[in-house]
Order: structure tokens, then sequence, then C-alpha cells
């Protein structure tokens, strides 16, 4: 087991362990529940099986696997509630699970362990099984005799970042020899120690060059340069193999090279029974270098079979032999001037220079990636010998990289502590040194961040043999194209994707792509194509996976989502393919027919959402019927230094990652208490037309409860939220208080006189003695208030005696003036809050959390910054809210916000997805649903809009027909006299009237009054959906908006009305249906 | 002589404790703190060390010991406990001590609450006991559900 492995175990066995630990508990709730049971619960048991078998059996652990596979089937038909969970069947699960416990304790044992009657008893329980699946499930493997090493290969078998000291005191290593001579250009100078990890890095990477190398050649089999790749990969396994005295691998090495010289030189065609023998080979010599690191030799290693196959591959090579072409036998002497086309796409073909070498696994140097490079290393890789090795590039420890980036993000605080005293400091010569420093130290950071950077064609190195393995065992042909592998990303989020693209990828040729019959007659190529593509954008990388398969079926789709219970049948009619197609992300979602080995358990898309989620990444799934299935994914560049915006609640400062940062929106005090509207308790903005939830942060921050109750709960009566919330608590305290006092008139209470008198001491005294009078003492009205209320209180005083004397009648008028007293108290309580928030303005955080947006109400919105994010401590790892933690510029921490945990704790994501915003294309036409018919008139040269609800009758009215009454134009109308108004006087406008035609006219009716709108041209009606582009500037004037490509003003007509006609209709009930 | 340990004193509510020397990282005066609002309220807030955020816990809370009257500054004590540094904040600082370990003595039966999860012992000093402190037990906060014990 190499190193790389050993870490994974590690780290295997301590997340199982803390997954198990769970377990039990979540068991005994399960059974506690009985049939009513909780799937939720269910599924977080299923899903802690489902990630041990499935790193099990990455990491060839197969007992472990079996087991953890036979628990999850048992969950699984517990989760669809097809069986009950017994007692009997609780305590086998929990004793399996402990078993399991066991074998993860001593995972290297594991293996030797005999998990079968575990198995078999958990079988019994299943309904309707008979066989017992003994087979774990192993990752696919084709023509390997190790399944677990096909898996794990992907993984760079020796990180160079470990320390390997140990191997060489193992190995026992010439110490005259020139390691050049076997190792090719690897080790010039380089202290004998490190021969044998250059020669197991080098091998490590030549032979996944080689496995890429073998697809394209199966491919075109023609390819004479990558035959000659292989070849010189094997030979520099031989050479080295027998230089460190490891016969088997040598042996092996050898007859494959053997083989190769013969595909050379055409004495034998390459086909797929070759390529299946030498990738075989290929994982047999991973299996060799694993064992020289963790032993020191290969003497365990039993290559026979794969000689075998070898031998067979040669054998079957002489039969299928053809004529061998011309330029297969000129190809060994000829010019190696650029690799073969098809070489073009893949990495470096020189994969021999340590240089070159350096960009494929862990290599943290960019350059070797820059296409300079690697068309230089691809010149020169027919002549081995004399390039200079590592001239270009060298090896860094990635922990020392780790630690720079540390340090980089230390001098970065440090810089922005300075900046902060450059402002304040009057010395020029300061100042422009700290310029120097800002722009070195932001130099320096993008440099540092660069070596990090890893092109995305690391991860997507592996795919080409999973997909070919994969389709191999399905019996499909699919072919994979990518796009952008150059493309960039920090090292850690490349780790981090690492297994969703691959869960991706491998659904993709699951479920994706259809068998080649299927596919034909549909009309389609038999082979599909999966395309991975990776792309830059602002700021952010996209990696889109997609294949041409089947596509989703929608109504598939929405019948299991109502069959599982995820939605309810109308709101999955209502849903549109994209958002039905979004509604497999959703846990305990699979409706594949049948569950392969490979996928289709339903587990895996909610992983995968989490997985890139936590990452800061968004994943979104698009599909049509019969055409294919497209995952995009946005992650952002690098998780360590981000910009974000800070914000201040409740006196403390919050970091808002930018990349869920839509917009800010301020509002200035009285408009903010008119345009923040209520649902429910539940305040909403408007925001061009659109519905905002509105999460108050301090409400957010403010509750207590930890498990996600609804923290607003208190506040429901709060109608505009935190903005008020002291007043809200001052009043209420106050009102409190007096029904206290009238409990003590009714004798349920006591009260002493003391008591009522102290008007510092009850509950509205404290809040105005402290917070009032500090946060609002300028406040003419907390002045009178306090006044009031020291009244108030000896009034009570003067109550609570004549009471105690038992005169009761005049206690009660007494209590009388205390009402009035306490009326006063609200009222000014009321005045206060009304000319606070009146001076106060709304600042909202507009946020992008999952596919819905919402604004985050904040105290104040400070400035954005680079931040530097780091983790929370374990103590605090649990609090979805927060995202980490970061040192500000004067030094002080400030906790970074996770928005989706926000949210997500303000019940802003919830299940039901209605309004997606991912589409912005929808999201800008459907943003403003105030869909009304308009009546669209001309006046002059402007367009204006009135609701056509409001429209009685459109008339023509003849000119001569215009009477005048006391200054006023009126015509005669339906028996009565209707007033004109000619709205281009009201608006100001010059009329664009034709005299020679009749009048236009717009009539507007109340009960039997009528009033006649003269324009110049009634223009059109049209359902229009209104966008309000600004706020209109005259009274007149309600908004204006675009309709029909033209902006139109939409009138007010109440304004208009009020002021040519006041006594004419009764306006109030007008306002009501005239507002737009 | 018999083999001794060296020992990290300080106060809490006038009880005597002590933290292995080789565990404190450093003890540094009362720090401005950042508070984490939604955290248990044993987490008191986060300290800037050097550029490193530290978490601090507030002793008194997690024994489940009455606050600390207002105005009183507490003390840090930075344990390492794994790979995190833990500030757990105290009333005073008393001296580093060398004690013998066979005045050690595991906790009696009789300790109930969180002491008897956070005290590993005590040793039999001439004057008085000092109690040992559990520090990886005593960094363990569980977010899920507040302490009910300090409220």
């Amino acid at each position: 087991m190499d190193i790389a492995d050993k870490e994974l175990v590690a780290e295997f066995v301590v997340e199982s362990q803390e997954g198990l630990a769970n377990v039990e508990a979540q068991m005994l709730s399960i059974e506690a529940q009985g049939a009513n049971v909780d799937t939720d619960l269910v599924n977080s048991v299923f899903r802690t099986m489902h990630s041990i078998k499935g790193a099990a059996g990455f990491l060839g652990l197969d007992r472990i696997g079996t087991l953890a596979h036979g628990l999850e089937e048992i969950l699984n038909n517990l989760r669809n509630r097809e069986m009950i969970p017994t007692t009997e069947l609780i305590s086998t699960i929990l004793r399996a699970s402990d078993f399991m416990k066991g074998l993860i304790d001593e995972v290297e044992k594991s293996n030797e362990a005999d998990v079968a009657p575990f198995v078999a008893e958990l079988q019994r329980f299943r309904p309707g099984v008979v066989a017992v699946p003994e087979e774990p499930v192993v990752p696919i493997s084709t023509g390997a005799t190790d399944g677990r090493k096909v898996q794990s290969m992907g993984s760079p078998v020796v990180s160079p970042t470990a320390p390997d000291a140990s191997v060489p005191t193992r190995v026992s290593v010439p110490e005259e020899g020139d390691p050049s001579a076997a190792l090719s250009s690897a080790a010039i100078n380089v202290p004998l120690s490190d021969t044998v990890r250059e020669f197991l890095i080098e091998c490590d990477e030549n032979l996944d060059q080689m496995d890429r190398d073998l697809m394209q050649l199966e491919q075109d089999p023609n390819a004479n340069q990558l035959v000659r790749n292989i070849f010189r990969t094997m030979h520099t396994i031989k050479g080295g193999a027998g230089f460190l005295g490891l016969a088997e691998l040598e042996h092996l090495a050898h007859v494959a090279e053997d083989l190769l010289g013969k595909v050379r030189s055409g004495e034998r065609t390459f086909n797929r029974t070759i390529c299946n023998a030498l990738l075989a080979t290929s994982d047999k010599c991973r299996e060799g270098l694993a064992m020289v690191e963790s032993t020191g030799n290969t003497s365990a290693l039993s290559p026979d079979v794969v000689i075998e196959m070898l031998w067979q591959a040669d054998q079957a090579g002489i039969e299928t032999v053809a004529t061998p072409s011309s330029d297969t036998v000129e190809a060994p002497s000829a010019p190696v001037k650029g690799a073969a086309p098809e070489t073009r796409a893949s990495a470096p073909v020189a994969s021999h220079k340590p240089g070159a070498l350096a960009a494929q696994p862990t290599k943290p140097v960019a350059a070797a990636e820059t296409p300079g490079a690697t068309s230089a290393s691809t010149t020169n890789s027919g002549d081995r010998s004399n390039v200079p090795a590592g001239e270009s590039t060298i090896r860094v420890d990635v922990e020392l990289l780790d630690k720079l980036m540390t340090r980089v993000g230390e001098l970065v605080l440090a810089r922005n502590q300075i900046l902060q005293y450059t402002s304040k400091q009057k010395d020029s010569n300061f100042a422009s040194t700290a310029q120097r420093l800002n722009l070195i130290t932001t130099e320096l950071q993008e440099s540092v961040m660069k070596t990090r950077m890893q092109p995305i064609g690391n991860v997507w190195s592996k795919f080409p043999r999973v997909v070919r393995d994969l389709s191999a065992q399905l019996g499909k042909q699919v072919r994979i194209e990518m796009e952008g592998k150059e493309t960039e990303l920090d090292k850690t989020i490349i780790e981090s994707i690492k297994d969703p693209l691959t869960h991706l990828v491998r659904n993709s040729v699951d479920h994706g792509v259809e068998a080649p019959e299927v596919r034909l007659a549909a009309g389609k190529l038999a082979e599909g194509c999966l395309t991975l593509r990776a792309y830059h954008e602002g700021g952010q990388v996209n990696i889109e996976i997609s294949d041409d398969g089947a596509g989703l079926n929608f109504e598939r789709i929405r019948k299991k989502a109502v069959e599982r219970g995820l939605v309810t049948p109308e709101a999955a009619a209502r849903m549109s393919e994209r958002e039905a197609s979004n509604l497999i992300l959703l846990p305990g979602f699979s409706t594949a027919e049948k569950v392969t080995p490979v996928s289709g358990r339903g587990v895996g898309m909610d992983v995968v959402k989490t997985n890139i989620e936590r990452i800061g990444g968004t994943l979104d799934l698009q599909s049509r019927m019969g055409e294919g299935t497209t995952v995009k994914i946005k992650i952002p560049l690098t998780l360590a230094i981000i910009p974000a915006l800070v914000v201040t609640c409740g006196g403390d400062r919050y970091a808002i990652p930018q990349v869920s940062l839509l917009e800010l929106v301020r509002l200035e005090g009285e408009h903010a208490r008119k345009r923040i509207e209520n649902i429910h308790g539940a305040p909403v903005y408007r925001l061009r037309g659109q519905l905002l939830p509105l999460v108050y942060l301090r409400e957010v921050l403010n509750s207590t409860s930890t498990n996600g109750e609804s923290p607003a709960a208190g506040h429901a009566t709060a109608p505009s939220g935190a903005l008020n919330l002291d007043f809200v608590v001052a009043k209420g305290k106050h009102l409190a208080w007096k029904t206290r006092l009238r409990n003590y008139l009714k004798g349920d209470e006591s009260l002493t006189f003391d008591e009522a008198v102290s008007f510092r001491s009850c509950a509205l005294g404290k809040w105005l003695y402290s917070e009032g009078m500090r946060d609002y003492g300028h406040f003419a009205a907390v002045q009178r208030l306090e006044k009031l209320h020291s009244e108030m209180h000896n009034a009570v005083g003067s109550v609570i005696q004549l009471r105690e004397k038992g005169d009761v009648a005049k206690a009660e008028t007494g209590l009388q003036a205390v009402d009035e007293l306490s009326g006063e108290v609200v009222k000014l309580l009321n005045e206060l809050e009304h000319s606070v928030v009146g001076t106060k303005a709304t600042n909202i955080v507009v946020l992008r959390a999952e596919d819905r947006q919402f604004g985050l109400v904040v105290d104040s919105i400070n400035d954005t910054e680079e931040i530097v994010v780091k983790p929370l401590s374990k103590q605090l790892k649990g609090i979805a809210a927060y995202a980490g933690a970061t040192i500000m510029g004067d030094g002080k921490v400030a906790l970074i916000l996770d928005v989706m945990g926000a949210a997500q704790k303000a019940h802003v994501v919830a299940e039901h997805r209605d309004r997606a915003i991912t589409d912005t294309e929808k999201a800008s036409n459907d943003d403003t649903k105030n869909r009304q018919t308009m009546l669209l008139l001309a006046v002059g040269d402007r367009q204006i809009a009135m609701p056509i609800s409001l429209v009685a009758r459109l008339e023509e009215i003849p000119r001569e027909n215009i009477e005048k009454s006391a200054h006023h134009e009126v015509v005669q109308y339906r028996g009565h006299i209707m007033p004109l108004v000619r709205l281009a006087d009201v608006l100001g406008i010059p009329s664009n009237d034709d005299p020679t035609q009749p009048l236009q006219i717009v009539v507007y009716s109340e009960g039997e009054h009528s009033l006649g709108f003269v324009v110049d041209r009634v223009a059109d009606i049209t359902d229009a959906e209104i966008t309000v582009t600004r706020e209109s500037v005259c009274e007149e004037l309600l908004a204006s908006a675009v309709i029909q490509q033209r902006v139109t003003d939409l009138l007010n007509l109440p304004k208009i009305i009020r002021r040519v006609a006041p006594k004419l209709f009764d306006l109030r009930k007008g306002d009501h249906h005239l507002a737009v | 002589m018999s083999e001794t340990k060296q020992y990290c004193t300080f106060l809490l509510d006038g009880q005597y404790f002590g933290v292995e020397v080789r565990q404190v990282q450093e003890v540094i005066r009362y720090q401005e703190m950042t508070r984490v609002p939604l955290a248990s309220s044993v987490v008191s807030g986060l300290i800037n060390l050097r550029g490193r955020i530290v978490t601090a816990i507030d002793l008194r809370r997690r024994l489940g010991l009455p606050d600390r009257q207002t105005g009183k500054l507490p003390m840090n004590v930075v344990v390492r406990t794994g790979d995190d540094a833990v500030s757990l904040l105290v009333d005073e600082i008393g001296d580093v001590i060398e004690v013998p370990v066979d005045r050690f003595e595991p906790p009696p039966e009789t300790l109930r609450g969180a002491a008897r999860t956070l005290v590993e012992g005590t040793y039999k000093l001439d004057e008085r006991l000092m109690l040992v402190l559990n520090t990886y037990a005593a960094v363990e906060v569980n977010n899920q559900e507040p302490l009910s014990k300090s409220a």
C-alpha cells in the first residue's frame, strides 16, 4: 500500500468511524419509530453505508465493501418502506455495523475477515430476495487482475510531498551507480536516496501517460509516435527495475516491451487484445511500484497472469497482422519532430522528462503547463539524452506551498493593517512605501496563487479509461471529448471536485448514453459522445459534462418524485422541465430501473451537489429528451483568498463572500417603511417588481436555537422586523406592565407602592434609561417620554395608595388617568419609532443561495475587501451560518457568513422551487410579474399608459360638441355633463392634436359621474408586463416603464382626478384600485 | 525522589486547577474577542493570536460554574489539543509547579456534572488540592445543543 493510499485509508478510517458512531443512535431511533420511520434518518444511515461501500471498494477493502453493501440494501428497503424495522432486524444491523467497526479499526486485516454470515443474515430480512450477492461492489475493472488498482491509479501513486526516507534504507542501491544511465535523465546529481523515489514518480507518471496513449492508440492504431512512447515507458521501467533488482517487474516490462517492439516494427497490428493486455500490464506495474514503496521489493508481485495475457495478445497479433503500412515501417527512423496529431490534445508527450513530468500529478508549477513548455518538450521528445533535466521546472513540496500561501495570507493582513495607518499618516515617504508594499503584496499573492494552480486536465486524464472500461462493461460505445483541459484551478479545489466529476462521468455513461441498438433506432450514431468542457468566466470556472444520450425522462422523474413523496402531484405537474430535472438532485432520488454496481442508487447526485456546494460552487442540470443531458458546474478559482463584502450587524462585522452577492439596495427611512411589506409576518421587498424575501441578519444571529427552528417566530408580530425591534419590545413591556397593574387592582397580583413609583426599574424604564436614552436621546420625543413616564408612575403610585386605603372608586378614576398617560406614552413611542425609522436607512444585501435570491438586511454596509479565509475551529464547525473567519485590517476577527447556511436557517431555501433565477434570460423577463392590460395613449410625443380596468369607454366626439361651463370644457354625454380634461395640459406637454379630426376621449366613470380625458390618439391595448425602470419625477405619473420598446409613463389617475375634479368623485374608494 | 510532572496552574471560582505544562502553548492577557452568535454559550469568542484565529472557551461556563463578575477580565491559557490551539479563559494565573506523580488521585466518585468528565484527578498538595483539567475534554463543545448547565 503506497503512501497516498495510506493517507486515503487513514482518512477512510476516520470518516467511517465518525459515520458509524452515529449509526447506532440513529438505528435505535429508527427502531423506536417502527412503521412510521423517518426516512431522513434512514437516509442518513444509508448514506453512511454508501460512503463506506464506495470508499472501501475504491481502496480494495472488499470485505468491508461487501458488508456495507449488504447493509445498504437493507436500508434502501427500509427507506422505501418496503419493510418495517423490527427489533430483530435492528439488532442484526447493529451487530453488523459493530462488526464493521471492528474491521475498520483493523483495516489492514479486514480482507481476511469473514463477513458472509452477516451478509447472509441481512439478506434473510429482505423482502423477496433469494440471491445473495456474494461479490462486493467492486469498481469496474477490465482486463486487470486487481480491481482496486484500476481505481486508485488515477491519483498519483507517490506524492512528491511525502517524504520517502524509508524506501532507500530498505532497497539496496549501488552507491557508485550512475542513476542517469538506468533512469534516463531523471536523477542527475540527485542524492541516491532520491533515486528510488524519482523512479517511482517517473514510472507512475509514465504509466498514466501510457494509459492515455493506449486510449488514443485504440482510436488510431497507426499512430506510431504513441507506440514509441509506450515502448519507451516499458523500456524505462525495465531498465529501472533491473537496476534496482526488481526482477518480477523487470520481467513483466520486458515481455511487454517485446510485444511493443513487434507492434512498433509492424510485425503485429495493434488491436483490442493487445490494448487490454497492455492496460493490464500498466496496472500490474503500478501494483509493483506500490509494493516497492511499501516493502522495498516486488517479490510478492505475481505478474504471470498478465504475462500470459501479453503472450496471448502476441499470438493473436500474428493472426490478425495486416500488411504493415509504410509509415509503420519507417516510423522508428523518422525524425520525431512534433507529436502525431492525435497527441495534440493530451498532456505533453515527452513525459519522460522530469520537467514535463512535473506537470502531471501533483505538480504545482504552472509554468510547466504553459504551451511554450509543452511544445518545447514535445519537440525534444525524440531524443531525451541531450535535454538537461529540471531546468525550467522544479518539484516543490506541496506542504511548502501551503505554508507559503498561509504566510502570504498573513502578509496580506499585515498589508491591510499598514494601509489603514497610511491614511492617518502625513509622511509622504511612508505613504509611497506603503503603496509599494501594497503592490508587491498583491503581485506576490497572485504569483503564489498561481503556483497552486493546476490544469483541470489532471483530473480529467483518468476519465478516458473510466469511460472505456465502463462502457465496455455496459456494452455501450462511448467516446470522450475534452475541451479546455488547460483551464486552471486551485489545487485544493481540483482535489475536491475529483470525486464529484468522476461520479458525473460514470453517471453519464451508465444512465445518459443509450445502448448502441437504442441509439441506432433513434437515428443517432451507435457511438455516444461524452463532452467535458472547462472554461473561465467571471472569476469562476465553469465545467460542463454533457452527453448526447437519452436525456432525462421528465415524466418519469415527476412520477418518481411524487411516489417518493418529494413533491406533491400538483407541484410536480406545474414544474417546468428545468425544475423537474433538478429534482434528481434531491436526496434519495433515483429513477434507474435497475440498480447497477456502477450507479443508480439515488445517492449520487445529491452528494455530488453537496460536495460542489461545499466549495462554494453551484450545480445546474439541463436536459432535453432524446438529445442528452448537460451538467454545468460553476466553482470559484480558489478558496484561500476571496473578495468579500464586509457588513456590520449588531456592532459586529461579518464578511459575505462576493460570489453569492447580486446587488446592494439602500432604502432611505420613510421609503423603507413603505416598500417593505409583509406576507403573514414574512417581510418582503419589491425589487423591480419581484418579491424579494427579506432576512434580518440580526434575527438570524440572535436566534438561540441552533436546530433550525424559525428564528423569526417571535417577531411575527413585528412587521418591519429588526428595524424597529426595540420599540416593539419597549411597547410590549410597557403594556405588560399595565396588565400587571390591572391585575393588582383586581386583586390577582401583588404590587407594592415602591415598585409602582420606581419608574427607573420598570421594564420600559430600564429600556429608557439604557438603550433608549443612549441611542435616541437626541430626539425630543425621548425627553417628553421620560417626563410622561415618570408622571405615569406617580399616578400609578397614587392609585395604589388609594386602593390600599380601600377607596376603590377613586382608585378606578385614578386608573383612568393612568390609562390616559399610558396612551400618551405609547403614542410617543410610536412617534419616536417613526422619527427614528424615518432617519434610518435600510441596507439590503441581495444574495443568491442555491437558485433563489433573498435580501439580507444588515445594519450597515462597509466595504469590499480581499479576505483570507481561515477555517473555524472544531468547536464552531457545526454552525451552518458561518463559512469561516478572517482577520480584518484592524487586526480584529470577523466571521465569514455562509450564505447557504444563513438562507437555510432563515428558511429561504426550501423544497419548492418556483422562482429559478439561474436562467437570466427568463429572470429578466419574468422578474416583474406585474402583468396588466394597459391602454396605451399618445399625447404629444409621449406614450402614456393607464390600466384598461379604469377605462369605461373610448369615444370620438366632434369638436363642435365641446361646450364651456365655468372655465371648464364639457360635453354632453349620455344625458350627463361630462367634464373634459386635456391630458397634454395636465402633464404640461405640447399636444399633437389634429384639429380636423374628432376629439379622442377616454372616459373614466364612477357611479353616474364621468370624466373625459382628451388624448391625441389611442395607440394600442397591450397585455404588457410592466418593468418599472424608474420612479416618476412628477406626481401626475406613477412611474415610467418600457412597454412595446417605448418609454411609457403610467398615469397616476387618483392624483389627476383629485386635482382636476376634486369634488366629482369619492376618491377613497378609487384610490384602492387605481394604483397600478 | 519520585517522578514529577510540571503543571501550569490557574484559579477558577476559587478552585485551583492545573494543566500539564507541555499542553500549554502560552498564557496571555485578556484579548479583545469577536463574539460568535449562535455558538454554544461556552464559546466566548474568537481572538487573533498573531494571525491565527483561536477560539476562546469560558472554562467557568464549561464547568458549569457561575459567571465571572462583570468588569473582571479573564486570562487566556492557550492550550494545544491536536492541531488546534484553543484558549481557555480563566480567572487568574498561578505558578508553574512541579508535583510528584505519586500525589495523584483519581477524582472522587461523588464528582458530578461537567466536572466529572473534565477533571482527570487531583494532586494532593501540601496546602491545597489541585484539580487536573482534561484539556481535550474541555475543548469539546457541542454546537448542536446549547448547554443548559451553564444557563
